[in-house]
Parts: structure tokens; C-alpha cells; sequence
């Protein structure tokens, strides 16, 4: 059951990089005439109009943090060539009826892949608009089965060490791990993505399939999966077990909670030069009509 | 000898060259910046670029003293020159911080106080004015043994540089771990260690 969220701007029919430059000038014009007028007052209207046109390829795949290939944000795409992804799988184990070790092939021939235009947004305070293709998380854990008792959904990164030069430093505790609420893992939002522009995704970017979580900051969003457990207890998270009080479970977009080391308050769109302005962050990245009812009741200045 | 053709050709550089070649990088980090040459953001790798040439010059006036005492290598003569680019370095780093990183002047306050790593980085480059004003033929003249003493707080400038470039990383990353192991190993170097201990040491 695929195609349960579209992208509330019109720009589904998009595969290629050209296609987007032709619309980026028109938008861009638009947008530009009328950010004289907007600029400072409304916040919330950039994201809405000229804010998601996407990053160019060359940003979305140059610019990336996936520290088992260094540190610097040059790194993956100089040394993740290095990363062997055929043959792939991902075990899918723990709660599940089906647990077992799925190809990545047979995934693919079962899911449907669906163009998602979302924001990405950055702990570190930058933010890219990247076209992804992938297929909904909830369908693959569908194929599974998951069990009535699981509550989290717990996701591991390839640790190889041969082919990840980044993982002789004790930069984090690898092999990278991240974690979900059931419901967070079923939104229709969440998705694990194997394509950018309709190409496969580079292996800078998490090939062959990462997942992606747009309302939560990008650490959350773990890149080349091998491993996806169904659990009932909240799963340990990479960035939370290096620095608790900085990073925690949930790790939501939210511009009224400060990192302590970064407002988060703003960001910077990847892609306007030397020169870009700041932008308003919006609530959930943009995503509070679609997800704010997960978070009901919860406090969300005590849960990061 | 080895040491005497370096102080050989030492006393052959004009101070003028160490000038012009020190600032190079910063031109040409800037003209990369203007000219796309930076990458995806470059507001981010200009800011780091002029941040990290700034330790590495602080590194550098370090240098000099233990080179002489323990090297009889003598660079005396450029010291002034690498501590005022230094100061120079750090002024962009948090000039570029200001205009085109954070840019919100409400919020470059606020980060100055409740960020440690900036406020680390600020208290340093606080400190680092009183020494570009005095780093003059006549401030030395005038403030006469103080002039030294003033000018010890070089070391609290290198060592808050090194741990603000270590708090701003994330992770356990080993680079900024090494500028302040090398800050702190350069500045033991200058501990002297007291007559009579020396002679106890020689006598046991």
C-alpha cells in the first residue's frame, strides 16, 4: 500500500535534474520579486513557495556527513566508492513474523518506488531540499509481519572496516545504530530511499537504502541499512550514547529548542553561496500538520 | 651546519615576504569563496579554512622561543609578523562567524553567551587585542618588562583556540586533540625548571 502522502507542492511528475533547473529559474524569479516584500516579516511563507526547490545533484552528493568515510563533509564523496553494495541485504529481525535476511532485490520487486520531494534539515543548522525516490518503511515492515508487542523499530548502518576508512577513528561507537517509535516507523512520511533524481542513490548518500525521517533531524535518518530489528524497548541511538544531553532519542526539527551548541532557531539552505541568508526553521521541518498528532500529550522541550 | 644555514638564510628573508605569504591564504580562500570554489556551503569551509590558519600561526609564534633556546634557530625577527597575522586570521574567522554565518545580530549575542565554544573563541580574541595594539617598537619601549608579561597571555590565547576548535567538533575526532597537545608540549618547553632542582637532579 504505497502512495499514502503526496507532496503537497506540485511537482510530482519530476525526474530529471534539467527539469528542476527550468523550473528553479521560474520559481526563483517569482520567489525573488516577491521575498522583497516578505522577507523579515513572514517566516513561514518562504518555506511554502521558492523553499522547496531542490538542491542540485552536485550539492545533495558533495555534501555529506557519513563519518564512517571521515569526518569532513568532503570525505564520503571522495572515499564511499570504496563501499561494496551488490550483493546487499538487510536482516529484518526481532517482533516480526518473517524474519530473515531479505535481498535487497526481492525488497525492491515487492515495494513501490514513489518520488518525495522533503526538506532536509541538519542538526548542525543547514538544510537542502533533496528529490528522493524510495518506497515507505510501513511496507517493508509490512512484509515482515511485524508482531502486536513491538513498540520501536531499531536500524543498524554496514560496518566494514576495510571499505570505510573512517571507522579506524573511535570518531563514534560503530557500528552506527538508530531507532524509531513504531508509529514514527509506520508514517506514511517515512520512507527508506534508494534513488535521488531518479538515479540510485551514491553511495555518499547511504546506498543502496537509507532511511529518511524529514521531520527529524538528518543524523536520524541512518544510512546504508543492513539491519532492521522490531523491539519492545526503546532502542540505543548512536549520537545519543556519544553525548545524551545533546542529542536525544526523538531529536524532532524544532526551532524552540537549542542544541547547546547551535540555535536551531535558523537555518541555511545549502546551494545560495557565500552570501545566503538565514531562514526561519519551521516546526517539524515543515511536517506539523502531518506528524504533530504522534506527539500529542508529550513534552516536547523534555523529549529531544 | 644545518642550524646556521637556516639562520643564514633567516637573515635573508625580508620580514615583508612572511607578510605577503602568510596573507595569501586568506585572499585565496576568499576568492575561492566568491568564485563557487568552496564547495556546497562555503560560508562553513571559509569560516573553519581562516579559523584553522589561525592555530596553525599560533602554533607558529610558539615556536619560535623553543627553537631558539633548544635549536639555537633564530626567527625572532618574524615573530611579530606571525602574531599580528595571527590576530589578523582570527578577526576574519570571527568576522565572517558574524556577517555571513549567524548573521542575526540578536542571536550572535546570544550565542556568545550561552554557547561555551564561542564564548571560548571570543574571550580568546578579546585577549589577542591588547597584544595587536602592542605589538609596536614603541609599546615595547614604553611598557618595558610588563611588555613580556602582557604578552604571556599568547599562551591562554593558544590554548583557548585549541578547545574551542575541540568543543565545536563533534564526536571524538583526534585533530583538534593533537593542536592542543602540541599547544600544550610547546609551552612546557618554557617551564624552566628551577637552579637547585637541576643541580639536585645532576648530583643524584
Amino acid at each position: 500500500m504505497a502512495n499514502r502522502w503526496k507532496n503537497t507542492l506540485r511537482e510530482r511528475d519530476v525526474t530529471a535534474e534539467a527539469q528542476f533547473l527550468n523550473r528553479r529559474q521560474l520559481i526563483g524569479g517569482v520567489a525573488g520579486a516577491a521575498g522583497l516584500g516578505l522577507m523579515g516579516a513572514a517566516g513561514g511563507a518562504w518555506a511554502d513557495t521558492g523553499g522547496l526547490e531542490p538542491n542540485s545533484w552536485e550539492d545533495i552528493t558533495t555534501y555529506n556527513n557519513y563519518y564512517e568515510f571521515g569526518t569532513d563533509k568532503g570525505d564520503p564523496a571522495r572515499y564511499a566508492e570504496a563501499l561494496t553494495i551488490e550483493p546487499w541485504s538487510v536482516r529484518i529481525d526481532g517482533m516480526v513474523d518473517r524474519p530473515g535476511d531479505y535481498a535487497f532485490e526481492d525488497i525492491m520487486a515487492r515495494m513501490t518506488v514513489e518520488e518525495r520531494l522533503y526538506r532536509f534539515r541538519c542538526v548542525e543548522a543547514w538544510s537542502m531540499v533533496v528529490p528522493w525516490n524510495g518506497f515507505e518503511l510501513a511496507d517493508m515492515l509490512d512484509m515482515a509481519g511485524v508482531q502486536s508487542g513491538a513498540k520501536y523499530v531499531a536500524f543498524e548502518t554496514v560496518l566494514r572496516p576495510d571499505e570505510m576508512r573512517g571507522v579506524r577513528r573511535p570518531v563514534l561507537d560503530w557500528p552506527y545504530v538508530e531507532g524509531l517509535r513504531l508509529d514514527e516507523a509506520m508514517h506514511p512520511l517515512t520512507i527508506m530511499a534508494t534513488g535521488i533524481y531518479g538515479r540510485d542513490i551514491p553511495n555518499q548518500n547511504g546506498a543502496p537504502l537509507r532511511l529518511i525521517v524529514p521531520w527529524k533531524y538528518g543524523f536520524k535518518s541512518i544510512k546504508s541499512v543492513v539491519r532492521v530489528t522490531l523491539t519492545d524497548v526503546e532502542p540505543p541511538t548512536s549520537w545519543n550514547k556519544s553525548n545524551s544531553r545533546e542529542y536525544g532519542f526523538y531529536s524532532n526539527v524544532n526551532p524552540n529548542v537549542d542544541h547547546p551548541r547551535w540555535s536551531q532557531a535558523t537555518e541555511r539552505r545549502i546551494g545560495g553561496g557565500l552570501f545566503a541568508a538565514r531562514i526561519p526553521t519551521p516546526m517539524f521541518n515543515g511536517y506539523e500538520d502531518e506528524v504533530a498528532a504522534l506527539y500529542n500529550g508529550m513534552d516536547l522541550t523534555e523529549k529531544i | 651546519m644545518l642550524r646556521d644555514r637556516i639562520n643564514g638564510a633567516a637573515r635573508h628573508v625580508p620580514v615583508w615576504l612572511v607578510w605577503l605569504s602568510l596573507s595569501a591564504p586568506a585572499v585565496w580562500y576568499v576568492w575561492l569563496g566568491l568564485t563557487g570554489g568552496l564547495g556546497a556551503d562555503p560560508i562553513e569551509a571559509l569560516e573553519h579554512a581562516l579559523g584553522e590558519v589561525a592555530l596553525q600561526l599560533l602554533v607558529a609564534g610558539l615556536c619560535i622561543t623553543p627553537l631558539r633556546r633548544y635549536l639555537g634557530i633564530n626567527l625572532l625577527r618574524f615573530r611579530r609578523a606571525i602574531g599580528l597575522l595571527a590576530f589578523t586570521y582570527v578577526a576574519l574567522h570571527l568576522a565572517v562567524w558574524l556577517v555571513l554565518d549567524v548573521q542575526i545580530p540578536a542571536q550572535i549575542w546570544a550565542d556568545i553567551v550561552k554557547r561555551p565554544y564561542v564564548t571560548i573563541g571570543f574571550v580568546a580574541f578579546l585577549l589577542m587585542i591588547p597584544l595587536a595594539v602592542t605589538s609596536n617598537n614603541l609599546s615595547v619601549r614604553k611598557l618595558g618588562p610588563s611588555w613580556r608579561r602582557l604578552h604571556q597571555l599568547t599562551y591562554a590565547v593558544a590554548v583557548l583556540g585549541a578547545v574551542h576548535f575541540i568543543w565545536l567538533s563533534k564526536g571524538f575526532q583526534i585533530e583538534p586533540l593533537i593542536y592542543l597537545g602540541v599547544i600544550l608540549g610547546l609551552l612546557a618547553l618554557r617551564v624552566r625548571v628551577p637552579r637547585r632542582m637541576q643541580r639536585a637532579r645532576v648530583g643524584s
